[in-house]
């Protein structure tokens, strides 16, 4: 566990020693739009809360040590934080992106960056040799991934995607919202930004809707930090301040809900009633190596298939410890039927050609008793 | 249910309307009643208030008590259920209760002829011979704070039952997740929730939960005249907070007990105090009536200079009163928590100059112990 140390002491005290003036342990919230200026051409360092804002910047200090990145960046949501990056790119531009994608982000790349030109191509990015060929397109200028994948887990291969995308001069960014900086640095295996819907593990209690981005090196920090305050889809110091409260307890919930999904998803394999089970902790499963070698952990999202589909919507009333939600990474256990829910946006057949088909259902893993969380699945199965 | 899935899922923790999966912040002072002849559940938020509501819930479920009540602080909770004694009334008090207890007791509640007796409570004798036939209460902590000595809860409980007292326990350093005081037999356990159940340094706040509806009833009473409430915004934290206790005070405690003992084999420390520790006089005791040691140590350096001097020296932890956030936070009791003692009281309590106490926060261990031996030896802290 090269960083994980290090990691749990850092985001204990995230936050602290920022107050000088009071000592206050607890970063202050500062719920102002402006900042007076001590005298004409002189700055505190703060100007207007757009641009930056001392609780804001606090989260975002902490995302950048967390990622081993140059800066950190907060915005509104996820999907803000993914528009703010996308705005990097031109007309004529494409991106190589992963197929089963958060319905989310498919919905921004088809509905709001094809019209202007910026054109999403798909591909199995758990596949490398996929990718390569995607990227011999001359128009080419990223790849984007979503390690494990949702809803389908599938492990992408950074490192092998970041020689790509070295030899091509073109961008790498990783969706790290599954497994967070505590599982895996995506920037220390050669990636150039890293993004997170900061709403599920990072602050962790289903109860902050926020979006992160961390570039690797100044260069990209300064072009994307233009951005955020061009564009200003940034994260208010309400949220920036939960966002960081939830960090603080990140390895542990993280860690916890790890073991539950383990011991779910060894439970789940055994059930007759079960057709199939996803979860990188497998040893089964076709990524486990790479996360064995890359990173820290699994996370805490299992999927499954059920026998009987039929079955689904009884399951998913019957529920009494998992709350049927969408979402996920959050300290309460939720269950998510992608088909209907978060993966709407994604036509009938590219669905079924994924496999993200009517018999599945994915699981967040909460920090419950595992036993109570296997009593609830045994119940309604 | 097992008690971490309880943390997570007391009851109230969804919103019936909408199925938030967070209790809604009900910011809001009053209510609109639809028939002024038959009010509803809630009609102004000193009252009641729907996010304070849920906090108490959850509050009752995991001390597994029949009322919750959530006041503005740990001494609100305090000095509000004291208000169900009247004046005249006699109490023992455990010696070494917290010190904002004793003040109280000592200079408001005295004023108001409350009549305490302060009795050593890890003898039960002791207690049994401070009872008189004025003596109405019981009050004491376990482990008591700073120098974690434990009391014979059953036995406290037993001796209150005995001569019909009202039993009341500060569970502040335990939580309901290690030690449930109702359940050994007690009335009332009060919290400062301030520190293990909010857990991250960041809000002030009580919490009360009786064993019996009656009880609860007449606390309510108190509550709601007095008004020593918990606002909405806090309410909600704290419930946020009590989410994770389960998996932070884990972790707080793993750290407490490897601290505690690579601190013992420290040739610069001179005494640790954890009840964790199996020389402890208290650890039988404890492991009877609690399922673990908590995550409070306190040691003693040679003296006041060391003390002193560690505490500068010290990078990792903070220096501050308080304890039981996430931060790991070391507090030197002779200016802190006892400062208002006079110091020849506060010796003979056994809170010399020496001491300091440790509460341990989610840093890990490795690093914890890295400092404090750089801070011990007094070398230069490294970068």
């Amino acid at each position: 566990m090269p960083f994980s140390d290090k990691l749990s002491t850092l985001l204990a005290q995230a936050g602290s020693r920022r107050d000088p003036a009071t000592g206050a342990i607890s970063v202050p919230i500062y719920q102002t739009a402006s900042f007076s200026h001590p005298a004409l051409g002189r700055s505190t360092g703060f100007d207007y809360s757009r641009t930056s804002n001392p609780t804001r910047l606090a989260l975002e200090e902490t995302l950048a040590r967390a990622d081993g990145g140059a800066r950190g960046f907060a915005f509104a949501s996820g999907l803000a934080a993914l528009d703010t990056l996308l705005r990097l790119f031109a007309p004529g531009d494409r991106i190589v992106v992963t197929e089963d994608l958060y319905g989310g982000t498919f919905r921004l790349f088809e509905r709001v960056f094809r019209p202007l030109g910026v054109t999403a191509v798909y591909v199995d990015s758990s596949d490398a040799a996929a990718v390569q060929r995607a990227l011999e397109d001359p128009c080419a200028r990223a790849v984007f991934v979503e390690t494990p994948t949702n809803p389908l887990l599938k492990i992408a291969d950074i490192r092998a995607l970041a020689a790509l995308t070295r030899a091509r001069d073109a961008l790498l960014i990783v969706d790290n919202t599954f497994l967070t900086p505590c599982q895996l640095r995506p920037l220390d295996l050669g990636a150039d930004v890293v993004a997170y819907s900061a709403t599920k593990f990072l602050a962790g209690h289903n109860d902050v809707v926020a979006g992160a981005l961390v570039a690797g090196t100044p260069a990209l920090a300064e072009k994307i930090a233009f951005l955020q305050n061009a564009c200003g889809a940034v994260l208010g110091p309400q949220d920036a301040w939960l966002t960081l409260r939830g960090l603080k307890t990140l390895p542990l919930r993280l860690q916890r809900q790890q073991e539950n999904a383990s011991a779910i998803a060894s439970w789940l394999t055994a059930h007759p009633r079960v057709r199939r089970v996803l979860y990188p902790g497998l040893p089964t499963h076709p990524g486990h190596a790479i996360l064995v070698r890359d990173g820290n952990g699994f996370g805490g999202m299992v999927s499954f298939e059920v026998a009987d589909p039929a079955r689904i919507p009884a399951i998913l009333e019957q529920v009494r410890v998992f709350l049927f939600a969408e979402s996920l990474g959050g300290v309460e256990s939720l269950i998510t039927y992608p088909a209907v829910q978060t993966h709407a946006d994604i036509d009938p057949a590219t669905r079924e050609r994924l496999g993200i088909n009517a018999s599945l259902l994915r699981l967040s893993v909460g920090i419950e008793d595992p036993d109570d969380l296997i009593h609830d699945l045994e119940t309604v199965l | 249910m097992n008690d971490r899935t309880r943390l997570i899922h007391s009851g109230c923790d969804r919103d019936p309307h909408t199925g938030a999966s967070s209790i809604p912040v009900y910011q809001v002072s009053t209510f609109h009643q639809e028939d002024p002849e038959h009010l509803g559940p809630y009609d102004y938020a000193r009252s009641g208030n729907p996010t304070r509501a849920a906090l108490e819930q959850t509050a009752a479920v995991l001390e597994n008590g029949a009322t919750g009540l959530a006041f503005a602080s740990g001494m609100a909770a305090i000095s509000s259920t004291l208000l169900l004694f009247n004046p005249g009334d006699h109490l023992v008090v455990g010696r070494d209760v917290y010190g904002g207890t004793y003040r109280i007791l000592t200079t408001l509640f005295a004023r108001w002829k409350l009549d305490v007796t302060f009795a050593d409570a890890t003898d039960p004798e002791a207690v049994r011979r401070a009872v008189t036939p004025a003596t109405r209460g019981l009050f004491v902590e376990s482990p008591a704070n700073p120098l974690l000595q434990v009391t014979d809860l059953r036995a406290m409980a037993a001796i209150a039952r005995e001569h019909n007292l009202l039993s009341i326990t500060d569970n502040t350093f335990m939580t309901p997740l290690l030690q449930r005081p109702l359940d050994l037999g007690f009335d009332i356990v009060l919290h400062s929730a301030t520190k293990f159940l909010g857990g991250h340094s960041d809000l002030i706040a009580g919490l009360a939960v009786t064993r019996a509806a009656e009880t609860g009833k007449r606390l309510r009473a108190i509550q709601n005249a007095f008004g020593a409430i918990l606002g909405p915004q806090d309410s909600w934290l704290l419930l946020r907070g009590i989410k994770t206790l389960g998996v932070r005070l884990d972790a707080q405690q793993r750290t407490a007990a490897t601290v505690a003992a690579w601190l013992r084999q420290h040739p610069r420390v001179k005494r640790v105090f954890y009840p964790g520790l199996a020389d402890h006089p208290g650890h039988a005791i404890h492991a009877g009536q609690a399922t673990g040691p908590g995550a409070v140590v306190s040691f003693e350096l040679a003296d006041r200079a060391a003390a002193v001097g560690f505490l500068k020296r010290v990078r990792l932890p903070l220096v501050a009163v308080s304890l039981g956030g996430v931060e790991s936070i070391l507090s030197y009791p002779a200016t802190m928590s006892h400062a208002a003692m006079p110091p020849a009281e506060r010796l003979t309590r056994g809170i010399t100059d020496e001491l300091i106490r440790l509460s341990a926060g989610l840093e890990t261990a490795e690093d914890l112990i890295a400092d404090f031996d750089t801070a011990f030896t007094g070398k230069a802290a490294r970068a």
